[in-house]
């Protein structure tokens, strides 16, 4: 089935299989491979990518759902060599180890970002209808969609924490 | 999975005609929970209809009530003004699910129909009547700890996994459907789900071809709205137990109570005899223990699952002592 | 040329040291970083070689004879290209440093979801549904599946007893005597297990996901029939492992097999099912623990008996009394390991394998001694300490146990007034403290590495090690940039491929001190080269800024090299060293935590963990290990384990919704000192293993600050909310 995905900002016109994902299409048929597959069932956060602005995991979603849509993965974070803020500040607190969820664990941050100004709750979030104020526990809360076995979770937050207070 | 027929339509009839049109199709919204099984081989429509496109994605107030489409994403509904000033209940219970990027996806519609995650239902090299009536239930004499104690059958004891369908549960949702004639039904969430009997592969009301269009929600009949998850870890876990509270106080008394539980039944699960127990009486310790016995009272405790009569019996005097303190 | 240095003593100085402010410690960025937070690092399944197939595994869906019942079918389905039923596929992953082929065959399911066929097909989305069409039957097997119910392998016993400690129990005027279990654990990596299978001729390339790439060419060439030279394994990017990859696995060898059979590459990636069935668990224990004490906490007799687990065939057992041999003293003791074979899934190294599961139930009875003797329970440890190995006599090569404990207590604000539970509450939060030591035994493994230094004033490290997220790469650029008086950043390290020399693979924690101490040779040889050329001594050579310095000559690298390169070659073989000394990692772990009066339900507030690892390599990659091996004790405690079916054993958990790894959520602040320390008798670096201690004791301390928060003592883990409820 022919679709259309804007990946990283270029356009692909793919013909395929109903059946591959949005996760397998960048993988292994844009062989943008940066997109991880950990559990393949929406278990783990690896595959986290933003599609027109939203953070979902491309595990669950099929491509042919996708035609036209944005989407944004770790190959699109950076400009040419320059890393952005959050790629620098995951180096600077070592907020990784096997680099196998670190993709999923930046889409996720930038995306967290965005939610966070846009006044989005969390399940932590005190008061429903107040301005959301970035607080630790409101960073974890909202990466815990993010699973890292090699559990570099306080160097995410760190990592995030001073992104947030730039 | 299998191969499949995949259906952009973009109305809501056209949606119908695309699923009637294959006796094996179903419809997608999120997609979280039927790829999820379509990968595991658990479910596998010859057809999926996208009903993504269909413009069901509003949250209207309606007179004394709100109305959210079907399609409204977890996140959208979560951070919607009017549930969250209104309708907290609902916006805790959601944002108590799941993880942010699977909120982004999961939809109201889809969400209802959530399936259960009874590990034997979820493995097609065992028995399961729920995926092939009539092959018996692995389930039984298993490793249990995510099933269900309340609603129960010797065929099923599968687990409702849902958060958001318990607020719903409390807060008297009605169900808007458009059939395959063209007709829109409404059906109150309380008649809405099957108990699995000996039949439980038939989960709802809905007949193949039915679209759930939107979900509409009366104004609350009480300002004092919580809902409380208790999980294995901090987050992004399923419910042990979870409790949903309506309530309002008026001198003193208890004026009125809605209350339903998730982690419990077979479905998101509401037993009216336990906000009976409530009304018009005054708060303590023994009414809410009370109350507790009610629930349970009916309780199957399986091996492996007599942790939740405790549980939950504790879950609901914590929620109704913060609710009348 | 090589440098080859057997350990036998402790380091007598002949080889240099390396110097406290150079580039070897320092707080440097992960060089292979970068790669990794673009998107660039490529791993396994990530090759796309021309032709490239795909494959999906068939699990046994029972115990017994298998037989495909419609192979046929299957294979004529439209893109189907192969069905593979070969008596070389591997019934589970191989045991690590095993060398050899694993158990193999096909026609015969010994756990429920062995991999028993290969369906590959032209796309993923084919072999997917083919592999799920293909009907398998198994012939019914009674098999023993339930640690009760089965038989105890009688080679497989360790028993071990000095004193008489059936005296000392009875005599006791303090005894402890209770029983701990822990369930299967998982390793739960986040990459699956995947490899991409290529033949040329009759060389085999595979693309696989493994951490010790010398013992997994040996492994897949046993399997599929091949000489070692035939085959070349790349893994330069692997997604953590654990243990879970020490050995090769079905994937590798089902790929490789349908790759020559098709005469096409094969990628075969393990499902996350596969992955929690195929590789090795850790066992689940069961540990009786006594321990005799006078009224002042002195330990007069120590009791450790165990069971654990394993599949007929398996070598491995799970080694819980590891660190009962070493930890405390006491004149009678009982320490009894025996091995239990179920048909359950196999069992074999997790990250710790022994202490992670043994420390934990041991530093949990010496909470409850330090409770019954009313005394504070770092101050019983203190009281308990051995001078040498207790039982074989041997000195400690370095013991920092006490300073661990004490350090900790200072740091964490250890208040030795509250021991008694149930004192402070915080609306419906019970909030308690709880430590426990940890001790992780420490080896050295054969490693090589090569060095080239060349006229660009660059050095090229190349090994066959692998970094599984351990920081490899980083330490070993800053051993060879020390060694050569290079910045890090003019060193190049080359890893995970075995047409490199051999390291020690990354496993047991051993792999920074042997192949470093490999890099640090190979670089000495190169030194040596130089001072010849220069006629001075090479302990006199100074290499700085692209000089070579010896008194008062100074030479231009780049000049002396002409042109060509200088290459060094090290090789490090562990020697007699540990039959003189006992060597181990030292720690102690503090932690606060909240139990919910209501539900039951735990939140670690804080953590701090005191670490004495040797010399430490990359303080910040060195301290993420040390917070990772945190998080492992956290869910160890609180949130893992796998429940097995107790009609036929198969994991009734085997996803990560159901299979609770911590979240970010689960997890605080966590505060670790790794101490300044030395072990000289690791060789010239000094340095020891940090991976694996930092799960030894965090289990426990949580698990003792439940106690001390509630009153509520879990003895069978994970501290769930319905095990703690049970007693509140």
């Amino acid at each position: 089935m022919k679709t259309e995905l804007m990946v990283n900002g270029a356009n692909h016109t793919l013909d395929i299989d109903t059946r591959v994902t949005l996760l397998d299409a960048l993988r292994d048929h844009l062989q943008l491979t940066g997109t991880k597959k950990g559990c393949d069932h929406g278990q783990c956060g690896a595959c986290t990518v933003i599609v027109n602005g939203q953070r979902i995991n491309s595990c669950l979603s099929l491509a042919v759902m996708h035609d036209g849509d944005d989407v944004r993965t770790v190959e699109g974070l950076s400009e040419g060599d320059d890393l952005n803020a959050l790629q620098q500040a995951f180096l600077d607190h070592d907020a990784l180890q096997c680099g196998y969820c670190t993709p999923g664990q930046l889409c996720s941050a930038m995306a967290l970002l965005d939610e966070v100004r846009e006044g989005r709750a969390s399940h932590v979030t005190e008061e429903l209808n107040g301005p959301v104020a970035l607080t630790r526990d409101e960073i974890t809360e909202r990466m815990s969609g993010n699973l890292c076995r090699c559990a570099c979770y306080v160097g995410i937050v760190a990592a995030i924490e001073e992104v947030a207070s730039e | 999975m299998r191969p499949f027929d995949f259906c952009k339509p973009a109305t809501p009839e056209n949606a119908i005609e695309d699923a009637v049109g294959a006796p094996g199709s179903a419809f997608v919204g999120g997609g979280t929970n039927l790829l999820d099984l379509m990968k595991l081989g658990v479910m596998a429509p010859e057809r999926l209809v996208d009903v993504n496109r269909l413009g069901l994605n509003q949250i209207e107030p309606i007179e004394n009530g709100i109305e959210i489409g079907a399609g409204v994403t977890n996140s959208d509904l979560a951070d919607d003004p009017h549930i969250r000033q209104l309708w907290p209940l609902l916006s805790r219970a959601l944002l108590a699910g799941a993880s942010v990027q699977l909120r982004n996806k999961a939809t109201t519609g889809g969400n209802l129909l959530q399936r259960t995650r009874c590990p034997y239902f979820q493995d097609t090299d065992v028995a399961c009547n729920k995926r092939e009536p009539g092959s018996g239930c692995a389930a039984l004499g298993g490793e249990l700890r995510n099933h269900a104690v309340l609603g129960t059958s010797e065929h099923c004891i599968a687990l409702h996994p849902s958060d958001m369908a318990v607020a719903m549960r409390a807060l008297d949702a009605d169900i808007v459907i458009c059939d395959a004639n063209g007709g829109t039904k409404s059906i109150a969430l309380r008649d809405f789900y099957r108990l699995p009997g000996d039949t439980p592969h038939v989960e709802t009301a809905l007949n193949h071809g039915d679209l759930i269009t939107s979900v509409r929600l009366p104004a609350p009949t009480g300002d004092r709205q919580i809902y409380r998850k208790i999980r294995d870890r901090a987050s992004y876990a399923f419910a042990l137990v979870s409790v949903a509270l309506v309530l309002r106080m008026e001198n003193g008394q208890i004026a009125s109570a809605a209350l339903a539980f998730g982690g419990l039944g077979t479905m998101p699960w509401r037993d009216e005899a336990v906000d009976t127990v409530l009304i018009g009486e005054r708060p303590s310790e023994a009414l809410f223990e009370k109350a507790g016995e009610t629930l349970m009272s009916g309780a199957e405790l399986r091996p492996g699952l007599e942790f939740k009569a405790g549980l939950a019996k504790r879950a609901l005097k914590s929620v109704l002592m913060e609710a009348t303190r | 040329m090589t440098l080859d240095l057997k350990i036998d003593d402790k380091a007598d100085g002949t080889l240099p040291s390396p110097s406290d402010d150079g580039p070897i410690g320092a707080d440097t960025e992960r060089r292979d970083g970068r790669d990794k937070v673009t998107g660039k690092a490529r791993y396994a399944a990530e090759n796309f070689p021309e032709g490239l197939l795909h494959g999906v595994l068939k699990r046994a869906p029972g115990l017994g004879r298998t037989r495909l019942v419609n192979a046929d079918t299957v294979r004529a389905l439209p893109g189907v290209r192969l069905v593979l039923q070969d008596d070389r596929m591997v019934r589970n992953a191989a045991q690590g440093t095993a060398g050899e082929a694993p158990v193999q065959g096909t026609d015969h399911a010994d756990y429920v979801g062995q991999p028993i066929a290969l369906v590959v097909a032209e796309d993923a989305e084919t072999a997917r549904y083919a592999a799920h069409m293909l009907e398998v039957d198994c012939e019914g097997a009674d098999f023993a599946v339930a640690l009760e119910t089965g038989e105890t392998d009688p080679d497989m016993g360790e028993e071990s007893t000095t004193g008489d400690p059936d005296v000392a129990f009875k005599d006791a005027e303090l005894l402890v005597d209770q029983t701990y279990s822990t369930p299967s654990l998982v390793s739960a990596a986040m990459e699956p297990h995947a490899a991409v299978a290529q033949w040329d001729g009759d060389t085999l390339t595979l693309h696989a996901s493994l951490q010790m790439l010398r013992y997994n060419r040996a492994e897949i060439a046993d399997c599929v029939g091949v000489d070692e030279s035939q085959v070349r394994i790349l893994a330069p990017f692997v997604g953590g492992g654990f243990g879970s990859k020490l050995g090769i696995s079905a994937d590798c060898v089902a790929a490789a097999l349908a790759a020559r059979a098709l005469g096409q590459p094969v990628r075969v990636v393990q499902s996350r099912r596969h992955v929690f069935e195929v590789n090795t668990r850790r066992s689940e224990t069961s540990q009786r623990i006594r321990l005799a004490a006078k009224l002042d906490g002195v330990l007069t007799g120590i009791g450790h008996d165990a069971r654990v687990s394993n599949l007929p065939g398996e070598s491995f057992s799970e080694s819980v009394l590891q660190g009962t041999y070493f930890t405390y003293a006491a004149p009678n003791r009982l320490l009894r390991n025996n091995l239990v074979r179920l048909h359950r899934p196999a069992a074999g190294s997790v990250r710790a394998p022994g202490e992670a599961v043994g420390v934990t139930a041991f530093e949990i009875a010496m909470d409850e001694l330090a409770h019954e003797a009313g005394v504070d329970p770092v101050d019983l440890r203190l009281r308990n300490l051995p001078e040498t190995e207790p039982g074989s006599g041997k000195p400690f090569s370095s013991h920092r146990l006490a300073e661990c404990l004490t350090r900790g207590r200072d740091r964490f604000g250890w208040n030795e007034t509250s021991r008694q539970p149930r004192q402070r509450r915080e609306g419906d939060w019970w909030i308690g403290s709880g430590m426990a030591a940890a001790v992780r035994v420490n080896m050295l493994m054969d490693a090589e590495a090569r060095v080239r230094l060349t006229d660009d004033g660059r050095a090229v490290v190349e090994t066959d090690m692998t970094d599984i997220g351990t920081g490899t790469y980083t330490i070993l650029g800053q051993i060879a940039a020390e060694a050569l008086g290079l910045s890090p950043d003019k060193v190049d390290v080359r890893l995970g491929d075995t047409a490199f020399p051999p390291g020690s693979g990354s496993g047991g924690s051993v792999g920074a001190a042997s192949t470093g101490t490999a890099v640090w040779l190979a670089c000495q040889e190169i030194r040596r080269q130089l001072a010849d050329q220069m006629n001075c001594d090479a302990n006199d050579l100074v290499l700085r800024h692209g000089q070579a310095i010896c008194g008062n000559v100074s030479r231009d690298i780049t000049d002396m090299l002409a042109g060509k390169a200088l290459s060094g070659h090290g090789a490090l073989a562990p020697g007699e060293a540990l039959e003189k000394v006992k060597q181990a990692t030292w720690g102690a772990v503090f932690a606060e935590v909240m139990v919910n009066d209501v539900s039951g339900e735990v939140r670690v507030r804080r953590m701090e963990g005191t670490f004495a690892i040797g010399r430490v390599l990359n303080s910040r990659t060195a301290r993420s290990q040390a917070q990772g091996g945190m998080v492992w004790g956290l869910g160890l405690a609180l949130t893992e384990g796998v429940s097995h079916d107790a009609r036929d054993g198969h994991m009734v958990t085997r996803d990560l919704a159901e299979y609770h790894v911590p979240v970010n959520a689960d997890v605080p602040a966590l505060d670790v000192e790794l101490l300044e320390d030395r072990d000289d008798w690791t060789g010239p670096l000094g340095a020891k293993g940090v991976g694996e201690l930092g799960i030894c004791g965090s289990g426990a301390a949580i698990l003792n600050a439940i106690h001390n928060a509630c009153g509520v003592r879990i003895r069978d883990l994970p501290a769930t909310p319905d095990r703690i409820l049970l007693y509140l």
